[in-house]
């Protein structure tokens, strides 16, 4: 046991040092942005004066590798300081907005993960037969087609002409749990339908790929049926790739989700992140940057460490 | 026969039906037309205005980093929610002149150097507190001084001295400005407690609705002002969401979601307003595309190549296909009808044998760089493949560069001698002029340094013999069109949409979409 304690700590402490390096990654990029900070943000009218003053105020004198330790270390603390823009606290308003974000990946998590690890299960079940090819003909099909696009069609099909569903996903606090639901239900669709294919996939193969062990004949031969063997046998062998793949789409979900946002008019933090790019606001750019990247390696972390504790030889290293 | 007419008359008064049509189409249904013109007036009447209701809006423009802030407004979203809580001392009026908001009335003196605003008596703003002239005072001096970031300082750096004078408010200017009041009614020039020195972005101010949600860049809820002191505002409750994708804009009106929504694409709009249930609004205004070219860069410094290129632009070729009809053909000058005293110059046609000669005349040889984005404006790289086309045909080589969207503002316009931008006009033609013509601009984006220019510009500005005026604008106006860098093909209309869940749009209404931003607040929810 303490074995495997050690080998969490050090893929935790991996993705700690990770972490710290694409920080230094995120600062440097914005540093090396062409243009002055305070000449973007003061814009044609700015005087010599009001630039210095400007300057001074972002502490743009003191020495980069000066600043980068002072936003780090108010980051770690919670405090990523204040928009350039609005002057607004970006911790609060980024609060607010990776909220809806997490509520958006939630519920097409929700709907997507356990539907596609079924279609995939499913697709074993009647591997070759109509069932796999019209699963897999149809997923991959949503997966080809741009996002936009699917949202653009369900938009035309469910809101405007049957009208079961609002085309602008818009909540606010006033909104019960229901509302909210009915709000985000065709962007949920869609993000559903991007991720879908590419978990059910990894789900066939994974399984496809076990089912040709020894022990799964043996589990036939004692007489089990298919959807037992599958359910007993080769899923618990097969769950370190899927659950990667999982961990990579639920990624996705929280990051990349921009397009559909800017389509479904849905408040996140991807309209957000876009919004203050085009303004150059580099604190509320590299607030964004340092959450995108902690979701992303926090989530492969998990499915690392999942992978480790569902194999035994992983588990017991020699 | 006579449900026939109250049809037609129905249609007539929702403006799907022009009044002359109605009277043509009810007197062959064999009315007499002063039973028909009645008929109008009862159907017009039972269809008024109703109070009570949400009315939803969709509209384009609106960021996250957007401020509430009236001296900061930028888009179109920051407009329309600034005019809900806030009003000017004036406002423009349906036909183009003013009317009163918080200034009652006012008046010059008789060298148009020192005006005097009466202020409305015993209105408030909405925390209860009296309007005094002291708060308009205050309100000018925030957006005056080097250091305010607002966008009216442009309008107040000729403003010498403002001071309160019981309950009016004088304005004492450098030099004489005839159209004052007009400036007056900048968008950013809301009349805010205390001048809202203390707290700029607190909407706090006179107008018919309180702001009731905000959440910048996404959705702003208002509720009727119970103690506005006009009658303006009819639904009880407004909403607007920013829809900043074209697409999800138009599906939204589609859906029922929003009752009207603003920039509709000029390339889908037909087909948009083909919907039963859907109503198009375009409204002609003095916004316009352009092409600009520097006055003092080679080879544009050759009037003769400027007029070469003037020559070689089919400008309907460009309205039927950039604009899809909506719009209407420019005359190289920046002013069209919508402008108080405009005169109408001899339209300026596409002649390639004209372009030919002033091209040979001019000695150019060799190619010509036009820079464009898509962000410059609409259709900006459809437009400048047409110009390459059509000045082909005269001989001159248009060459067409196109430029990432990202800093076309910072390092193409303003910068690179002949690129394209637009120009979203200004309520009367001295701003226009002074905005961008005037040698001195800070806006001069076509380098154009005209002395005679200049001094007429000035002149005019103190004449208060309107038909003097008139006619000194006219000649400017020729002077640009024969001797500046613009090259104006088009005007483009704003094309809004609402559904037929409200009603009260007005046509033609001067100013900018949406009924100068004010539809929200004047349409109501039916019956």
């Amino acid at each position: 046991m303490p074995q495997i304690l050690k080998l969490l700590a050090q893929r935790i402490a991996l993705g700690l040092i990770l972490l710290f390096l694409v920080s230094a990654l995120i600062f440097a990029g914005t540093v090396i942005l062409p243009g002055d900070v305070a000449q973007s943000i003061l814009g044609q009218s700015a005087t010599p004066e009001a630039l210095a003053n400007l300057r001074k105020d972002l502490g743009l004198n003191e020495p980069a590798l000066q600043r980068y330790f002072n936003w780090l270390g108010g980051a770690i603390t919670g405090d990523l300081g204040t928009s350039l823009t609005s002057g607004a606290d970006i911790t609060e308003s980024i609060g607010k907005r990776l909220s809806n974000t997490l509520f958006l990946a939630f519920w097409a998590a929700v709907v997507a993960v356990p539907l596609a690890i079924f279609l995939g299960l499913l697709a074993v079940r009647f591997k070759d037969r109509w069932p796999d090819k019209a699963i897999s003909a149809v997923t991959l099909a949503s997966i080809s087609i741009p996002e936009f696009l699917i949202g653009y069609v369900l938009m035309y099909l469910i809101a405007v002409k049957m009208r079961w569903f609002p085309s602008v996903a818009m909540i606010n606090d006033s909104m019960t749990l229901g509302e909210k639901l009915s709000s985000i239900a065709l962007p949920v669709a869609v993000l559903t339908l991007v991720v879908l294919a590419h978990m059910m996939r990894m789900t066939r193969a994974a399984i496809l790929n076990v089912m040709q062990s020894a022990y799964i004949e043996t589990a036939e031969l004692k007489g089990l049926n298919g959807f037992q063997v599958i359910y007993r046998h080769a899923f618990p062998n097969a769950i370190a790739p899927i659950v990667n793949v999982v961990m990579l789409n639920l990624a996705y979900l929280v990051v990349g989700v921009v397009v559909i946002e800017v389509v479904f008019v849905y408040p996140g933090m991807g309209q957000y992140l876009v919004d203050h790019v085009s303004k150059r606001d580099v604190p509320v750019v590299q607030a964004c940057g340092l959450i995108f990247a902690a979701v992303y390696i926090g989530l492969n972390m998990i499915a690392d460490l999942v992978a480790i504790l569902s194999n035994p030889r992983l588990r017991h290293p020699k | 026969m006579k449900d026939q007419l109250h049809f037609l008359a129905r249609h007539a008064v929702a403006g799907k039906l022009s009044r002359r049509d109605f009277m043509a189409k009810a007197a062959a249904l064999g009315f007499t037309a002063a039973a028909a013109g009645t008929l109008l007036t009862t159907e017009a009447r039972a269809a008024g205005p109703q109070k009570g209701g949400t009315i939803k809006i969709g509209a384009q423009g609106g960021s996250t980093t957007d401020s509430l802030d009236p001296a900061l407004v930028t888009n179109q979203v920051g407009q329309l929610v600034t005019r809900m809580w806030g009003e000017p001392l004036v406002e423009l009026s349906d036909d183009g002149g003013l009317e009163g908001k918080v200034a009652e009335s006012y008046e010059a003196s008789a060298d148009a150097k020192t005006w005097t605003f009466k202020l409305r008596s015993g209105i408030t703003f909405s925390n209860g507190k009296s309007v005094t002239a002291e708060d308009v005072v205050e309100t000018m001096d925030r957006h005056s001084g080097e250091d305010t970031k607002s966008g009216a300082l442009g309008i107040m750096r000729g403003i010498k001295n403002v001071r309160a004078d019981g309950d009016s408010v004088v304005f004492e200017l450098d030099s004489p400005n005839a159209d004052l009041p007009y400036l007056l009614a900048d968008y950013h020039l809301i009349i805010q407690p205390g001048g809202g020195k203390d707290d700029p972005a607190a909407a706090i101010g006179t107008g018919p609705y309180v702001m009731k949600a905000v959440d910048m860049g996404v959705r702003f809820v208002a509720e009727k002002n119970p103690n506005y002191w006009g009658d303006l505002g009819n639904a009880e409750t407004l909403e607007l969401i920013v829809i900043n994708d074209n697409t999800a804009r138009v599906a939204a009106l589609q859906s029922g979601q929003v009752d009207m929504i603003d920039r509709v694409p000029p390339r889908t709009a037909k087909l948009v307003g083909r919907a039963p249930t859907i109503d198009l609004r375009t409204t002609s205004g003095p916004g316009h595309y352009v092409f600009i070219m520097h006055c003092n860069t080679a080879p544009f410094d050759n009037n003769d190549v400027r007029m070469a290129l003037k020559y070689g632009i089919n400008r309907q070729e460009m309205v039927d296909k950039v604009l899809n009809g909506f719009g209407s053909v420019g005359n190289d000058t920046p002013i069209n009808a919508s402008y108080p005293l405009f005169t109408q110059l001899e339209q300026r046609e596409y002649d390639p044998d004209k372009a030919m000669h002033h091209l040979k005349k001019s000695g150019h040889d060799g190619e010509i760089l036009l820079r464009t984005s898509d962000n410059s404006f609409p259709g900006a790289p459809d437009a400048s493949a047409l110009f390459q086309q059509s000045c082909a045909s005269a001989g001159i080589n248009l060459n067409v560069k196109r430029e990432p969207n990202d800093g076309y503002w910072s390092e193409v316009w303003n910068n690179k001698p002949f690129c394209t931008s637009y120009w979203g006009g200004r309520p009367v033609q001295d701003q226009m002029f002074t905005t961008a013509y005037l040698s001195s601009a800070d806006w001069n984006d076509t380098r154009f340094n005209n002395e005679q220019f200049d001094q007429m510009l000035v002149a005019a500005r103190g004449e208060l013999d309107q038909g003097k005026r008139k006619q000194m604008y006219a000649d400017m106006s020729t002077i640009l069109r024969d001797e500046g860098g613009l090259i104006c093909p088009m005007f483009n209309d704003f094309i809004d949409a609402t559904t037929d869940r409200i009603d009260g749009w007005v046509e033609g209404v001067a100013g900018y979409a949406l009924m100068n931003s004010y539809a929200p607040m004047r349409m109501w929810v039916k019956a």
